[in-house]
């Protein structure tokens, strides 16, 4: 392994373990916003936790909540970025020893075989995606801890065309009050349309990786989601479910051209410890945190 | 003033705690979640730990071992519904007083609170370093062949809490009666949003 490679796997590693241990920026400011505006008893009784809990996090130094997931990297590759070759084994690596040192809980199990590997890697864990950006030496790295909770709503179905949009609304709700109340809400609610299932359930993943606050490049997504957002607001599940003035932090469209015949849609949530964290890794190892301001690592 | 539940728990003691009432407890807490569940029930093998009276945690923690030492690093709740389709009859085997999770769970589990007079309830989610915090001391683990999160943590806890009662002994069901208020209101607003997006014309 070169220097490089090893500083590359050291400074995953000690980004990791923070994302596990502090929430980032925009979902820290929408939870804050959404307990101000809260007045059902209940719901206070678990904002007070919830606050209480980060704050005894970063003073303990410990993952915020037990379950830090099965690790997901989301990665955008300039094209001039040195080390491409050696970057899916040093992230397996990062992964090793952030489980060690933070300590993460050990949340691979192999299929088939049925047994937790006790370090968080095994066939296709960590789970990596690609994009490859041209002419660029940078790589950025979106580090996102997927737990079973949250995971557990995650759904895609194809859909007709004469069940139009109307009926991703109504796969979003039912989903959202069948499985939504033990997903830990407020959410953070991703939503990919595309033409069939596998791209509009990846879609809705990397929905929930766009900053709380940003929105659909297309004016009729953006009302989409506001209007989306606005409307599970209403139904009103609260914190933990337990009823309340918000359902959730936000909902992200995320779309690809679809068949003329199919309409496929894919939901995922994010719970309200989203623990989802950005670094941009220049080629002399050089960083920066985007997604958590201030924090070192 | 803080209603303390103090393991061993009887069934007296739990006679005027109501669906949306918050208690703490203190005593003997064990993590049981999946695959304890289905050995007791699906596969007939004895619990290692006896349940009477105590209260079991649907979670899987990070532990932090030492010279066979165990600490509490972070244990937050896991998803109860998991535990529906056991429940009932993990109630019956066990004399379990006081199940622990997140979210809410069926009409199974209200049926044996009742019959049995035991609480389902709630720990705020995600809430897991306030949790381990609460956790005096880790006096015990069984199965640990099942891996970190499914072992049983036999836990000695203070004041653990809050604990949001969503099943009670006369099996009221606080998640139940949300989602009827849930679903009622869902149609409306799918029709409101629906009328917005009629883009395919």
């Amino acid at each position: 392994m070169t220097k490089d490679i090893q500083a590359f796997t050291d400074i995953m590693a000690r980004f990791v373990e923070m994302v596990g241990k502090r929430l980032p920026d925009d979902v820290l400011k929408k939870l804050k916003e959404l307990r101000e505006d809260e007045d059902n008893v209940l719901a206070n009784v678990v904002y007070d936790s919830m606050f209480e809990n980060l704050e005894k996090a970063e003073e303990l130094d410990r993952p915020t909540c037990q379950d830090t997931g099965v690790v997901n990297f989301f990665i955008k590759a300039g094209s001039n970025f040195p080390y491409l070759a050696q970057l899916e084994e040093a992230l397996v690596e990062s992964v090793k020893i952030a489980t060690s040192n933070s300590p993460l809980r050990h949340n691979a199990v192999q299929i088939f075989d049925e047994v937790n590997t006790g370090n968080n890697t095994g066939q296709r864990a960590p789970f990596v995606h690609w994009e490859i950006v041209d002419d660029s030496d940078k790589i950025e790295v979106e580090a996102y801890m997927a737990g079973g909770g949250c995971s557990l709503p995650g759904r895609a179905i194809t859909l007709m065309p004469s069940a139009g949009y109307e009926g991703i609304v109504q796969y979003l709700f039912d989903t959202m009050v069948d499985w939504g109340i033990n997903a830990c809400p407020p959410l953070l609610v991703g939503v990919g349309i595309a033409g069939s299932v596998e791209n509009a359930a990846l879609l809705s993943k990397k929905a929930i990786l766009r900053p709380i606050g940003s929105s659909n490049p297309n004016p009729k997504g953006a009302q989409m989601e506001k209007d989306l957002e606005e409307g599970l607001n209403k139904l009103g599940l609260g914190p933990q479910g337990l009823t309340g003035k918000s359902t959730v932090m936000g909902v992200h469209i995320e779309s690809a051209a679809r068949h003329p015949s199919t309409i496929s849609v894919g939901i995922n949530v994010g719970c309200w410890a989203h623990r989802r964290g950005t670094i941009v890794i220049n080629k002399d190892m050089s960083y920066e945190i985007i997604s958590h301001k201030g924090v070192t690592i | 003033m803080k209603k303390v539940l103090k393991t061993p728990i009887k069934s007296e003691d739990l006679a005027d705690i109501k669906i949306g009432d918050v208690i703490y407890l203190d005593g003997y807490l064990v993590t049981c979640r999946d695959v304890a569940h289905r050995r007791l029930i699906e596969l007939g093998i004895d619990l290692p730990v006896d349940l009477e009276g105590l209260a079991i945690f649907h979670a899987g923690p990070i532990v932090k071992s030492e010279n066979g030492k165990h600490s509490m690093v972070s244990i937050g709740p896991t998803t109860s519904m998991r535990m529906e389709k056991f429940e009932k009859e993990f109630i019956q085997e066990t004399g379990v007083k006081l199940i622990i999770g997140k979210g809410g769970m069926g009409s199974r589990t209200a049926e044996a609170c009742k019959e049995h007079k035991a609480l389902h309830c709630v720990f705020p989610g995600g809430c897991a370093v306030l949790a381990a915090t609460e956790v005096e001391e880790i006096e015990n683990v069984e199965w640990t062949e099942l891996g970190m999160p499914e072992s049983l943590w036999v836990s000695r806890v203070k004041e653990f809490g809050p604990l949001i009662v969503s099943i009670d002994g006369d099996g009221n069901n606080l998640f139940e009666e949300n989602k009827i208020i849930f679903n009622e209101k869902k149609d409306k607003l799918v029709e409101e949003i629906s009328n917005k997006v009629r883009f395919i014309k």
